[in-house]
């Protein structure tokens, strides 16, 4: 379990202590008697160019918006709970699935939220508009509404009831219809100024420097919540003045690595902060070193796994992610649940051995200690993956693999990477989204189309791999569907069409001043209604 | 200088403006579009993933998979009409975002340039005049210290030290968001925010027009004007005053206008440390997110403010040194 949460001192010892800190942390917040009012002040670090969480699927997005909108289901640490939705059924067939809405719920200007809104949003943005989600739902035919508050989603292909609840906490925000209907869905005012149901109304977007969203008296979980007056998002690009700010007490929380990896570890020995990976079971992300197997040298496997040999993965985790991290076990992370196993293949740090299976494959040692080259391209998505690009160079080259780092910005790798195919490794986070059949799978399956990014465009082909990701994908009973993700967890960590190399969750650093925070596997997603500030 | 003189002037530097913004644009757009990846791509790596027919629709929708001529060509026709575009980026249209952020920037720009302008060229007059003594090695030692440090790095320590050790300022931002103040009590806020940033900025301008200063006072004194000046008995201060520094005023004039010009480029660090919500910090997003509309507008704005900077240090010779004519 990745659950470490600290507070001053003894940075590290979380893995240890999970369960411990834990209990610690869990025990004084909830003897506490919250107090009402104040205002939490959020760092990020990039602006947010839309704010509705049916457009965009990502975090950035529901960092503010999940406040706001709220969508039918989301997950607490004992499984899915009903928000929008109070309970869900699916017919044996997996063909029609009966969601029941809350009744008495109210969108921010008064209007009643009711099963149009849900039918309109899944036809009308989910299912066409919205990024994964068009993947999700290319099987969803129709939503019938056969009352107010129940809304039945017609399928033409069997979707498992297990694979659609892990979706909606992303993937099923509505939005008010009648606000929506007959406008240019693109363009409506409302995707950045957005009305919901949560316990947060939309104020203001001032570009460049902040959101404000205050409190919902009419919030449906009755007058009692939210205990905050306010929340404010402020928009700080530089870590370092993010940092700062922090320890002056002019924001109270930073999220998802927001501050560089130094400061994190500065804040873990400091008193009054708390940071942990607690909070992201839901947001876990490979690093990952991927091949272009187009490329005859890395379409050999022993080569391949050869280059897995050549990576001490522990010693990435305790210098570039001072810890915060585990050695990756293929596509699914630790906290997948029961489509996790960790009973693969795995690839010791063994760089003599590495270099033997090279001289195998054919490719030994020239004159200069070289073997071959490797024009590498990592990704810019902050310190890991640089650092990890980085790395990657030095260990290749301790076993005669010459690599060449091509930096680019973010559109740069993904022209160069997914468009134009133009490297020879490549290395960046994958993100895992609560279940395989989301985004994991894009990776692994082939005959995704040139040019889309976090897909397929290594030209690995395996008409196995893509059959047993197809039979994953429409398999309703879940011990069934357990039993395909594991054959095709260890069936990636036999062929390596990639290297899932370490498995890390993000990591937060909150002032203390806050409480009940992190109480959930997608917490900085969430809606805060329970957060409250000491003052 | 008569004001009829200075009008027809203006006029014609104004038509020879004309091609040669044309030719920035131009320029500028077909450099832009060499940056491989477009601003669907970095829309798409900012979501975290898309499938394919939904990237080529967002690109169909914001006319990116128009040939480059063609999207020039509506670009310009737009342009001519001071249509600066939609930015996709911020959902909003370009010339509201230039307008929000010119004026941040402006002020950041134009107190810290004239700061660094006073102060610099009193400190670089007062060493001169007693160069190579104690008050002049120290001056020019602390004109050196400023020219050498990064002004991310002065940035940096100054929030060290009065935002978090001290607690005197605040840490960024323009104003504090959570107070909601008006009235007087804003613009105090908003003072208050910008100290920090306008005092890394001056600092660093400054050692400039020191320097600069110092050299061309030290040079313009040994001149045969001043010495004659000196002879017909000019006191000290009138020397001072009217003989040396109106002339050695001359190249620190070019630098002001010079660094006038660079108004946008120059303040990227500091309006990006200090979370300033600036044309620099704009600008720099807007590369990273391949927002060309936005980045074209910026450029055309920064187009505009050099020449209009230009004219203006030419006015400026012309009155410091009659013998330069307005032609």
């Amino acid at each position: 379990m990745i659950t470490t949460c600290r507070s001053a001192g003894r940075p590290g010892w979380g893995w240890l202590l999970a369960g411990a800190a834990l209990a610690t942390m869990a025990g004084p917040a909830a003897a506490e008697e919250p107090q009402r009012g104040g205002t939490a002040i959020v760092h990020m670090v990039s602006e947010q160019r839309v704010l509705n969480p049916a457009l965009r699927a990502s975090t950035g997005v529901y960092n503010i918006t999940g406040k706001i909108m709220e969508p039918l289901i989301d997950k607490s640490y004992d499984g899915p709970v009903g928000v929008l939705a109070t309970d869900w059924s699916s017919t044996d067939d997996g063909l029609h699935i009966t969601v029941n809405l809350r009744e008495g719920v109210n969108w921010h200007d008064g209007e009643p939220f009711t099963c149009d809104d849900v039918a309109f949003s899944a036809m009308e943005l989910w299912k066409p508009l919205l990024n994964y989600s068009s993947t999700l739902q290319q099987y969803l035919e129709s939503v019938d509404c056969t009352d107010a508050h129940t809304a039945v989603f017609n399928y033409s292909q069997p979707m498992p009831l297990g694979l659609f609840v892990a979706a909606m906490p992303d993937l099923g925000h509505p939005v008010p219809k009648h606000l929506y209907e007959g406008t240019d869905i693109m363009r409506n005012p409302h995707n950045t100024a957005p009305v919901g149901t949560g316990p947060f109304k939309f104020v203001e977007y001032k570009r460049g420097q902040y959101v404000i969203a205050e409190r919902n008296d009419d919030y449906w979980r009755g007058e009692e919540y939210p205990y905050l007056d306010r929340i404010v998002w402020r928009f700080i690009p530089d870590k370092s003045a993010a940092a700062a700010a922090m320890e002056a007490g002019e924001i109270h929380e930073s999220g998802t690595n927001s501050l560089s990896m130094a400061d994190i570890e500065r804040f873990s020995k400091m008193d009054g902060f708390d940071v942990g990976t607690k909070g992201y079971e839901n947001n876990v992300a490979h690093s990952t070193v991927e091949f272009n197997h187009r490329n005859p040298i890395l379409a050999d496997l022993k080569v391949r796994q050869a280059i897995y040999h050549g990576l001490d993965i522990d010693y990435a985790i305790k210098t570039i992610m001072r810890g915060y991290a585990k050695p990756g076990r293929g596509p699914i992370p630790s906290t997948g649940g029961a489509n996790y196993t960790d009973d693969v293949t795995t690839y010791d740090y063994d760089p003599e051995l590495a270099k033997q299976m090279l001289d195998e494959a054919g490719y030994p040692a020239g004159e200069d200690g070289i073997r071959f080259k490797l024009r590498h391209r990592p990704a810019p998505w902050g310190e890991y993956t640089q650092l990890w690009a980085e790395y990657f160079a030095q260990a290749m080259g301790e076993i005669g693999i010459d690599v060449e780092i091509l930096t680019n910005d973010a559109p740069g790798f993904l022209n160069g990477v997914y468009r134009d195919h133009d490297f020879d490794t490549a290395n960046g986070w994958h993100q895992f989204r609560s279940d395989p059949a989301v985004s994991t799978m894009v990776w692994l399956r082939s005959g995704s189309p040139k040019g889309t990014p976090w897909s397929n465009q290594f030209g690995w082909k395996s008409d196995e791999m893509d059959r047993m990701i197809d039979e994953a994908q429409a398999e309703l009973d879940p011990a069934e569907r357990a039993a395909d993700y594991h054959a095709i967890q260890a069936k990636a960590m036999e062929e390596l069409p990639l290297i899932f190399a370490i498995e890390h969750p993000f990591i937060s650093v909150t002032s203390q001043k806050l409480h009940n925070h992190h109480n959930n596997p997608r917490w900085i997603s969430s809606s805060w209604y329970d957060l409250w500030i000491e003052h | 200088m008569q004001l009829t003189q200075v009008l027809t002037y203006a006029m014609r530097r104004l038509l020879q403006a004309v091609p040669v913004v044309i030719l920035i644009m131009v320029g500028t757009f077909l450099l832009l579009k060499l940056a491989p990846g477009d601003t669907v791509d970095a829309l798409v790596g900012d979501m975290g993933g898309a499938d394919a027919a939904y990237i080529a629709r967002l690109r169909a929708e914001y006319g990116l998979d128009q040939p480059v001529w063609v999207q020039l060509g509506r670009y310009m026709a737009k342009l001519i009409q001071f249509d600066f575009g939609w930015s996709f980026v911020y959902e909003q249209p370009v010339s509201a975002i230039l307008w929000e952020r010119l004026g941040t920037t402006l002020m950041l720009m134009g107190t810290s340039l004239s700061l660094a302008f006073s102060i610099g060229v009193g400190l670089g007059a007062i060493a001169a005049r007693r160069a190579y003594s104690l008050t002049d090695n120290a001056i020019s030692t602390l004109g050196l210290v400023f020219y050498a440090t990064p002004s991310f790095f002065l940035s940096l320590m100054m929030i060290l030290l009065f935002s978090v050790k001290l607690g005197w300022l605040p840490v960024g931002g323009l104003t504090d968001v959570a107070a909601f103040y008006t009235g007087w009590d804003h613009v105090l806020d908003v003072v208050l925010h910008l100290i920090m940033p306008t005092a890394a900025l001056s600092l660093i301008y400054l050692s400039f027009y020191l320097r600069l200063m110092r050299a061309s006072v030290l040079e313009v004194a040994d001149l045969d004007f001043v010495r004659t000046a000196r002879a017909k008995g000019a006191g000290e201060t009138r020397l001072m005053v009217h003989h040396i520094m109106r002339n050695a005023l001359l190249p620190v004039v070019t630098l002001l206008g010079l660094q006038f010009s660079t108004v946008l480029g120059g303040s990227v660090v500091v309006e990006t440390i200090f979370a300033l919500p600036g044309l620099g910090q704009l600008a720099y997003q807007s590369v990273i997110q391949r927002d060309m509309n936005m980045l074209m507008g910026i450029i055309f704005l920064c187009a505009i403010i050099v020449v209009i900077v230009n004219f203006l240090t030419d006015l400026l010779y012309a009155r410091l040194d009659s013998r330069i004519a307005l032609k």
